[in-house]
């Protein structure tokens, strides 16, 4: 199930799969797909004995149709909508932090196992700070990842950093792990000059070419079918890496869901699909969202080999990402992985989730599933932290986020040569000189224009 | 970029030095100093003189063909050629300006519906998988917003797809990714990421396509930011433009016509490419500037003919560049005639010709000796029935009639 795409016989997989995406073509090697399927009768059986029943002739027992042989049964069965029993979930540490018996969860260093810790509370503490950021009205707009801290850090520390990366918008923490600072993360808050977005994106829209992370776009699941199509690019190029991209259970209603899905099963190419299934999509919970099990099954309808993991396990998601990695790059394969978890903040500071949801709900996940302290417990007991190793990290990121505020806030915007740059790779007649015009204005009107903002 | 640019005063008179009798032109592109050769060329149609003072957009015309032979009304393409030059119909221009680009550089790649082993509904892709493989010619499963973003991802990572849809009116199903990703990606990363990516394919009304398959989509696409978009109308032009867009860093849109795949024309052996942000003179004249392009350029063409036959002098600008405007092309024309004629098949609200309208009468407007005149179809939906789809769009006679009440 895991390792295979092709779902038939090793004759009718040349129909499809590997044959058709090798140069130069050739006659298909004289398997001629065929629709309506009959197999003709050689001519002579007919013409020699036209009085003999064709006795000899078996009847078909099933159908040779393009992608395999298909059984006909003669009752009519509809396959149910669901299954009785849901597809498992894939975890390892279980709530007390203990590695559950038999589970093959990859091992981990200890250099590694502190490194998603602390990138984890970093994470935890970068979006408490900055949501307080926002309330107090120093930053515009914010959305946090509470309750998701383990999908961020373990995927990420599965990965490569010549992985590339498409996010939705709740994956900060992937760039965290690829060594954005907090005064980078910052500087984008404040769309400052030293925003590598140049001040054009809302906050929380980062993007980092240097870290192969590709700028948020606030459009739903426009990333999934980028993300394929640069595994398709790193297909073409040979390279030894994979595309990630990220999105939530809302994102895979959409059209490019279904369509990036099948895509990539059809070319064959290196790309994890992540689903953070967190239960809502803003105030649509999943039960409004779609009613198959989960995400994970979708996976096998478009030939796409998937699994379904615990979101609140670092471990289980280090493992099955690092797997899925694998199995992307040695097979050129698509592979889905569902993260069942929690939204435990609101969708952003523009939502109070508290209107839809109710509130021991969200409690009893961020506190009793907490994704932090589930792997807290667990490098406690490897002795590799401790509460004193807690309090440090907590109140030194706490600091330096401070800083970093304070610093970002103070920095200049980007000039007003900004607004043009960058729409064409050389600005053009008409926008030049609808740069002139506006400097025209500014300078009529300077009490107007804001100070912090250079000309 | 500044230094190419002031580069063109220097240039020019290098390139007098290179007469067209030179057997061997290397064209390249304006890309980076160590990839051109000894002497490169932007053929500029027409052949006209430039000076050095010029500014033109971005520095893309750079060294330009200053000794061309004064070009015949509407034969650009012999003006610079020598003399042999081969036949080729439009649809076979643009797959050898594809198959041309594939060759040189390897990034290049084409993705869409039946592109592949069926070689394009239009046969432009005819015989590119059987040469480079079905990975580097990719048919896909229909799903316009799903390829087009999958072109852009790939683009992002360094490859330079060409997305063809079938008809451009399925485009309209890629819009989401063409406006939000396309044309914003450049800009919102801060420039980090860069999508050098050619959407193309057939629009404009056939015969008796229905209405959904008669869409002229440059007009939803034109206040996209980020975008260019040109429209080809001759096989010279074509495979230029197909070239220069596949070159150019920023997304292009082609917009190719349905009826206008079969023409047939003679262009030059040596490799040339063209000015993405150039208009194109297809018939000096003195009495009124007729401003049109893809199909209804014959159309006026046809006009013109009786026009001529009246004792008219039409100057006919077939604009090409429809995002951005060549204003200066277009500009030197209406100081010239001081009347102008748009002829467009968009339709009549929100179209190219109304675009075009308004940045005339903002740029021209003390030149002009007459309102613009705007000769445009009809808000409906284009009808299948044949008489009923010939009225919606714009006919010679009503072109003639038009400069008559221009010109009187």
């Amino acid at each position: 199930m895991f390792g295979s795409i092709n779902h038939t016989s090793s004759v009718t997989n040349s129909l499809f799969s590997r044959q058709f995406l090798h140069p130069p073509l050739q006659d298909h090697a004289g398997i001629k797909p065929f629709f309506g399927g009959r197999r003709s009768h050689t001519a002579t059986s007919f013409s020699n004995d036209v009085d003999q029943l064709p006795t000899e002739a078996p009847l078909q027992q099933e159908l040779n149709f393009p992608g395999g042989k298909v059984k006909f049964m003669p009752k009519r069965i509809f396959t149910s909508g669901s299954n009785e029993e849901r597809t498992n979930c894939y975890r390892v540490l279980n709530e007390n932090g203990e590695l559950i018996v038999d589970s093959d969860s990859l091992k981990i260093s200890k250099e590694l196992g502190v490194k998603m810790y602390k990138d984890m509370v970093t994470l935890q503490v970068m979006d408490t700070i900055f949501y307080e950021a926002q309330r107090q009205g120093r930053v515009s707009f914010y959305l946090t990842t509470i309750g998701e801290e383990a999908i961020n850090i373990a995927s990420a520390a599965a990965l490569d950093n010549n992985d590339f990366v498409f996010p939705q918008y709740r994956e900060p923490g992937v760039l965290l792990w690829r060594g954005f600072t907090l005064q980078e993360f910052a500087n984008q808050l404040f769309g400052n000059k030293y925003d590598y977005g140049k001040g054009r994106q809302m906050p929380i829209h980062y993007g980092s070419k240097k870290h192969n992370y590709v700028t948020v776009s606030s459009t739903v699941a426009t990333q999934i079918p980028q993300a394929v199509g640069a595994a398709y690019s790193m297909k073409m190029q040979k390279q030894d890496s994979c595309t990630i991209t990220y999105f939530g259970d809302g994102g895979s209603s959409t059209g490019d869901f279904h369509a990036g899905l099948n895509f990539s099963a059809v070319m064959e190419v290196p790309v994890i699909f992540f689903c953070r299934n967190n239960g809502w999509a803003i105030s649509t919970p999943i039960s409004d969202q779609f009613r198959s099990d989960g995400i994970v099954v979708r996976g096998k309808a478009y030939g796409v080999p998937s699994i379904r993991v615990d979101g609140n396990d670092a471990l289980a998601i280090y493992s099955a990402v690092y797997e899925a990695r694998k199995m992307a790059i040695e097979k050129q394969t698509p592979v889905l992985i569902e993260a069942l978890t929690y939204r435990a903040g609101h969708h952003s500071t523009s939502d109070d989730s508290t209107k839809y949801r109710p509130v021991d709900e969200i409690e009893w996940w961020r506190d009793d599933q907490n994704p932090v302290k589930w792997f807290k417990t667990w490098i406690e007991n490897k002795g590799w932290w401790s509460d004193q190793a807690e309090s440090e990290q907590r109140s030194s990121v706490r600091k330096q986020l401070s800083q970093a505020i304070q610093a970002a806030e103070r920095v200049e915007k980007p000039p007003v040569a900004d607004m043009f740059n960058d729409v064409y790779d050389v600005p053009p007649k008409n926008l030049n000189e609808q740069e002139v015009i506006l400097r025209e204005n500014i300078k009529k009107h300077a009490q107007e224009y804001p100070s912090n903002v250079a000309v | 970029m500044a230094s190419i640019f002031q580069g063109v005063g220097a240039a020019t008179s290098l390139s007098s030095s290179t007469s067209i009798e030179t057997k061997k032109f290397h064209f390249c592109s304006r890309r980076s100093p160590s990839e051109r050769k000894a002497c490169f060329v932007v053929v500029r149609s027409g052949g006209v003189m430039v000076d050095g003072g010029l500014n033109r957009i971005g520095g893309r015309a750079e060294q330009l063909v200053t000794n061309a032979v004064a070009a015949k009304a509407d034969t650009p393409a012999a003006a610079t050629a020598s003399k042999p030059g081969h036949e080729l119909l439009l649809f076979e221009a643009l797959r050898e300006g594809l198959e041309e680009e594939m060759e040189r550089d390897a990034r290049v790649c084409v993705m869409g519906e039946d592109v592949g082993h069926y070689g394009g509904s239009y046969k432009v892709t005819r015989g590119l998988a059987q040469k480079y493989g079905d990975l580097r010619v990719l048919d896909t499963p229909i799903a316009e917003n799903s390829f087009t973003g999958m072109g852009i991802g790939a683009a992002m990572m360094g490859l330079r797809p060409i997305i063809e849809g079938m008809n451009m009116g399925f485009l309209l199903l890629a819009f989401n990714q063409i406006s939000n990703n396309c044309g914003m990606l450049h800009y919102t990363s801060g420039g980090q990421f860069k999508i050098p990516v050619v959407i193309r394919g057939p629009g404009g009304v056939g015969r008796q396509l229905g209405a959904e398959h008669s869409q002229r989509l440059e007009s939803y696409f034109q206040s996209i930011p980020g975008i260019q978009m040109v429209a080809c109308s001759t096989p010279y032009n074509a495979k230029g433009l197909m070239k220069a867009a596949i070159r150019s860093d920023n997304p292009v849109i082609l917009f190719e016509h349905v009826l206008l795949y079969n023409l047939k024309e003679r262009i030059p052996d040596e490799e040339y490419v063209l000015n993405l942000e150039e208009a194109e003179m297809v018939r000096p004249g003195e009495h009124v500037t007729i401003l049109t392009y893809s199909r209804m350029r014959y159309h006026v063409m046809q006009a013109a003919k009786t026009l001529v036959n009246k004792g008219y002098d039409p100057e006919v600008i077939d604009i090409r560049s429809l995002k951005p405007f060549d204003l200066y092309t277009i500009g030197n024309s209406i100081k010239k005639t001081h009347r102008v004629l748009i002829v467009e098949e968009c339709m009549r609200t929100g179209g190219i010709g109304a675009s075009l309208t308004a940045a005339i009468t903002e740029n021209f407007h003390d030149y002009l000796d007459a309102p613009i005149v705007c000769l445009s179809s009809q808000d409906v939906p284009t009808p299948y029935a044949g008489t009923l789809e010939e009225w919606t769009v714009v006919q010679p006679p009503q072109i003639v009639a038009a400069v008559e009440q221009l010109c009187r």
